[in-house]
């Protein structure tokens, strides 16, 4: 076989090799080459995606600092902010799923740190084909991480569908708290300012990362691509948090930038760009773990756990001073420039200059070629009886059964801020002292996206909202993750575009923006793309956390809250017993669905539960109520699989005292049944319970 | 006239998680917390001990193996001997048996894996400086969070040291005869798996922790009256 010329080795097109040509005026030597492809990777510069993110709205009142950092930051009011992202590591967990997710927690755990912002709350959303050992590998990743650095894990999902087999999703989101005047920004100002490298020491892990793994379909082969998987050290990792928040609470730094895909490249020319400033690095004073690494792999390697800051030369004897102290390295590679040039040095000579903006602001921008999809029409939805048996199987099915095994292996309560646990809709923490509260959710659409792309975006919106108004708070902002295939096919792209403009829509009669994400496209194993899989992560203030609705009483009365137009097409129950997807989900009710949410965070000091209808219908939300609560209820759903069943209705079960029941006001309301006995639509507690917990009555 | 705040020493390791937790609740409780470096030879004058729960040297070797050669541990094992109250929770309840201040040795759990959930308690003895605000036989839910808390207990050791054990069938991590918190024979140095920091403020879960750090705070005003 043909040796391939490098710049496709490394993933560029002969386009794109000619457009560098161009910018540059003459031929860029091969470490030039290495810093382009992996910037120009759909990884780093969202190639294929910019021009659709723009669709979303990303301003509002409370948005101290929109898409573009490392993390959005949105006001909470009496002097706090909150600094959150969610990212995705799908192909390194692929390839090796423990290192893969662990890596993942720690890449977005810096990201939070580099805003100034301590990590308050991981959440994690997990795709897997089944639940099984690459799964088990997952969640331990996550566990690995995420405990020993000390940062509880409060949320998440884990689906399961065939689709994600061979090509796994592992999306994790982080929250972090700071003082509202102190949002640290990432930008390389001040000409003579200082570049300083801390944290771990750099290897050859991780080369090409961002660039051969994250920007190219799976294949047979990847078992060479191993390799570029990097390995996390979450001891260093909380090390390097204290370390980071002492500079950044010391005033230290001018600012911070953690190194997550490519390494260095990425971060000096994002620096550098945000900063309209050049950046001079010597690559020979970078601690080394490993002798003898070439200039381009120091420049390109994904080692974890390291940080860069720009540190004003007065102060660089107090930045020293921390990081002996937290014992990590510590070392000026560079420093700021007025050149408007990313220039590297090794031993004095120049390996590579290259205009920063070059590498930023000309990065290719594709125009996606579409090819629509005609929907399916909805299936014929003839009657059929609902089974006190099919309850129990779908409360037992892997998609619905109780996520306590996983959450159980996560330190949930580090920080003494958990006031709502894991397991119903979202998490809540306390911001101490004060009794308001965070409540974060992650959430994407189940196997409906497949059939309706911009239901499905809009959905994975009302959801994640819908899950924070649930336990009383006011939706804020939104973090997203788009998981889907190459967009270099017209039918990716179409469910890419019709996906964001569902989520853009749903955002804006909800009045909130998206102020972080991350695109991960290329989730292709031989050909096969996995459905779209927008996640989407919210964060919502809860006025008193004493008010936050947990479990039902004795004698309350049940409601079912919002819309009456579900359907089975695409529901757990169709997938379950009609053979799969099919057909079409209910359309989302845009201005119903904002309504409820509204309703939903108005109303939860007046109720003593609230808990989101999803997979497997209001069924299964009452099954789940009931067994949170323990304490069944006398309800009446008719007898219709579709009252049991349906989903995608945009609705919500609540519960209160009856006289309380009057006052709520705002959606379509319909008294449903009375907390009350041991039963539940006619099984009890006990088999409910084993059913959804696994074990035996 | 308030009550005086005793000062307690939390030492603070590389990798220590819930020494903030443990600050924010011992001074809720109305004692005067002070984050002590491991690499100080010297504790500042203090009525008592907190060794945090977390991941000291991120369990590296084996869970506390590093922690105990820290410089500080040496003025905790001479504060000890002085007959200073020391409470290590979870790492701390490890680093405290490497140190052999405490008999026995946490063993990966019998599940293998991590465990993070509420778990029912017994209070065995009252008459000890962490459970003087207990009531014997007192069932306490405090949660506990770790991959290592399997207590195995040296030969022959007295029930008298045994201070809390897990409810029947409530043994998160296959512990010897149910052991949740042992106390040496001095009755000045107690160690547990759960997490009673965490456990303080019953809008997060369970208040019954908050009786567990009372007693010592009340253990170090009183040493700290007799200091005076």
């Amino acid at each position: 076989m043909a040796e391939q010329p490098l710049h496709r080795a490394l993933g560029l097109t002969d386009g794109e090799l000619d457009r560098i040509r161009g910018l540059l005026g003459r031929d860029p030597n091969d470490f030039e080459l290495g810093v382009f492809s992996l910037l120009w990777s759909e990884h780093c510069g969202y190639k294929h995606s910019a021009p659709l993110l723009r669709r979303f709205p990303t301003e509002g009142p409370a948005v101290l600092q929109g898409p573009g950092e490392n993390a959005g930051v949105v006001d909470l009011g009496d002097g706090w902010a909150c600094a959150f992202k969610v990212e995705s590591h799908n192909h390194p967990s692929a390839v090796e799923p423990f290192q893969g997710a662990a890596t993942g927690v720690g890449g977005i755990l810096r990201d939070v740190v580099a805003m100034g912002a301590r990590p308050i709350a991981l959440l994690d959303g997990l795709r897997f084909g089944e639940p099984g050992f690459a799964f088990d590998r997952a969640v331990g990743g996550i566990g690995h991480y995420g405990n020993c650095v000390g940062v509880p894990t409060v949320g998440g999902e884990a689906v399961f569908d065939p689709a994600y087999r061979e090509n796994p999703l592992v999306n994790a989101m982080c929250v972090g708290l700071l003082p509202s005047e102190r949002v640290t920004r990432a930008r390389a100002t001040g000409p003579g300012n200082l570049v300083v490298l801390y944290g771990a020491t750099t290897g050859r892990d991780g080369i090409g990362g961002a660039s051969v793994l994250a920007s190219q379909e799976l294949s047979d082969e990847d078992e060479d691509k191993r390799p570029t998987v990097q390995i996390g050290d979450p001891f260093t990792g909380k090390k390097l948090i204290e370390a980071s928040l002492e500079l950044v609470e010391g005033g230290f730094v001018e600012s911070l930038q953690d190194l997550g895909a490519a390494g260095l490249a990425s971060s000096l020319a994002e620096m550098a760009g945000r900063g309209g400033a050049g950046l001079d690095v010597q690559l020979d004073r970078v601690p080394l773990r490993e002798p003898e690494l070439e200039p381009v792999e120091i420049m390109l390697s994904e080692s974890q756990e390291r940080m860069v800051a720009i540190v004003a030369p007065e102060r660089l004897a107090a930045v020293e001073e921390v990081c002996a102290r937290w014992e990590l390295c510590c070392a000026v590679i560079g420093v700021v420039t007025e050149s408007g040039f990313l220039r590297a040095f090794h031993d004095d000579e120049e390996v590579g200059a290259i205009p920063v903006s070059y590498l930023t602001e000309e990065t290719p921008r594709y125009r996606l070629e579409t090819a629509p999809r005609v929907l399916a029409p909805p299936s014929e939805q003839t009657p059929m009886r609902a089974e006190r048996a099919e309850l129990l199987a779908l409360l037992a099915s892997p998609n619905v059964r109780s996520r306590r095994p996983v959450f159980e292996r996560y330190d949930h309560l580090v920080g003494s801020r958990t006031v709502r646990r894991p397991g119903l809709d979202a998490a809540v923490l306390r911001l101490r002292p004060s009794l308001r509260g965070l409540a974060v959710s992650l959430d994407g659409p189940g196997r409906a996206a497949a059939l309706d792309p911009r239901a499905a975006g809009a959905r994975a919106v009302f959801e994640a909202a819908r899950n924070v108004a649930c336990a009383g708070g006011r939706p804020l902002a939104l973090t997203d993750c788009l998981n889907f295939g190459s967009p270099e096919k017209p039918e990716v792209s179409w469910e890419l575009a019709e996906t964001i403009e569902g989520m853009a829509r749903a955002c804006e009669v909800l009045g909130i923006p998206v102020v972080s994400g991350n695109v991960s496209l290329y989730n292709e194993t031989d050909g096969r793309a996995i459905p779209p899989t927008p996640v989407v992560g919210c964060v919502g203030l809860v006025a008193d956390v004493r008010a936050v609705p947990g479990a039902w009483q004795q004698g309350d009365a049940v409601l079912l809250a919002g819309g009456e137009d579900a359907s089975l097409d695409g529901s757990e129950y169709q997938s379950r017993f009609l053979g799969g997807p099919a057909g079409r989900p209910a359309s989302p009710d845009y201005v119903a669905e904002a309504a409820l949410i509204h309703f939903l965070w108005r109303s939860a000091a007046r109720l003593s539960a609230a808990h989101d209808v999803s997979d497997g219908g209001a069924a299964v939300a009452l099954a789940e109520l009931a067994l949170h609560s323990g304490i069944g209820a006398e309800i009446d759903l008719g007898a219709d699989a579709l009252d049991w069943f349906g989903e995608g209705a945009g609705r919500a079960v609540v519960a209160c005292p009856p006289e309380r029941a009057e006052t709520l006001e705002g959606v379509p309301l319909r008294r449903i049944g009375v907390v009350g006995g041991e039963k539940l639509l006619g099984a009890s507690l006990a088999e409910l319970r084993a059913a959804h917990e696994g074990g035996t009555p | 006239m308030s009550a005086r705040r005793p000062r307690i020493a939390i030492l603070v390791f590389p990798g220590s998680n819930d020494d903030r937790d443990a600050a924010w609740a011992l001074s809720a409780l109305g004692g005067e917390p002070l984050l002590v470096w491991h690499a100080d030879a010297e504790l500042p004058r203090v009525d008592a001990v907190v060794l945090p729960g977390g991941f000291s040297y991120g369990d590296y070797l084996r869970a506390g193996a590093i922690a105990r050669f820290a410089p500080a541990m040496e003025a905790v094992v001479a504060f000890a001997g002085d007959g200073g109250p020391v409470l290590g929770i979870c790492n701390g309840f490890q680093i405290l048996c490497e140190a052999r201040l405490l008999p026995g040795v946490l063993r990966p759990n019998a599940s293998l894996s991590f465990v993070c959930r509420d778990v029912s308690l017994v209070v065995e003895r009252t008459d000890t400086p962490f459970t003087a605000r207990c009531e014997p036989g007192q069932a306490l839910t405090i949660p506990v969070k770790h991959g290592d808390g399997c207590y195995h207990a040296p030969p022959g050791l007295p029930d008298e040291q045994v201070v809390l054990r897990y409810s029947p069938g409530e043994n998160p991590n296959g512990s010897e005869r149910d052991i949740a918190a042992v106390v040496n024979a001095d009755g000045n140095v107690l160690g547990l798996m759960p997490h009673p920091e965490h456990a303080v403020d019953p809008l997060l879960g369970s208040g019954d922790g908050a009786l567990i750090l009372a007693s010592l705070v009340d253990a170090a005003r009183e040493r700290s009256y007799e200091h005076a």
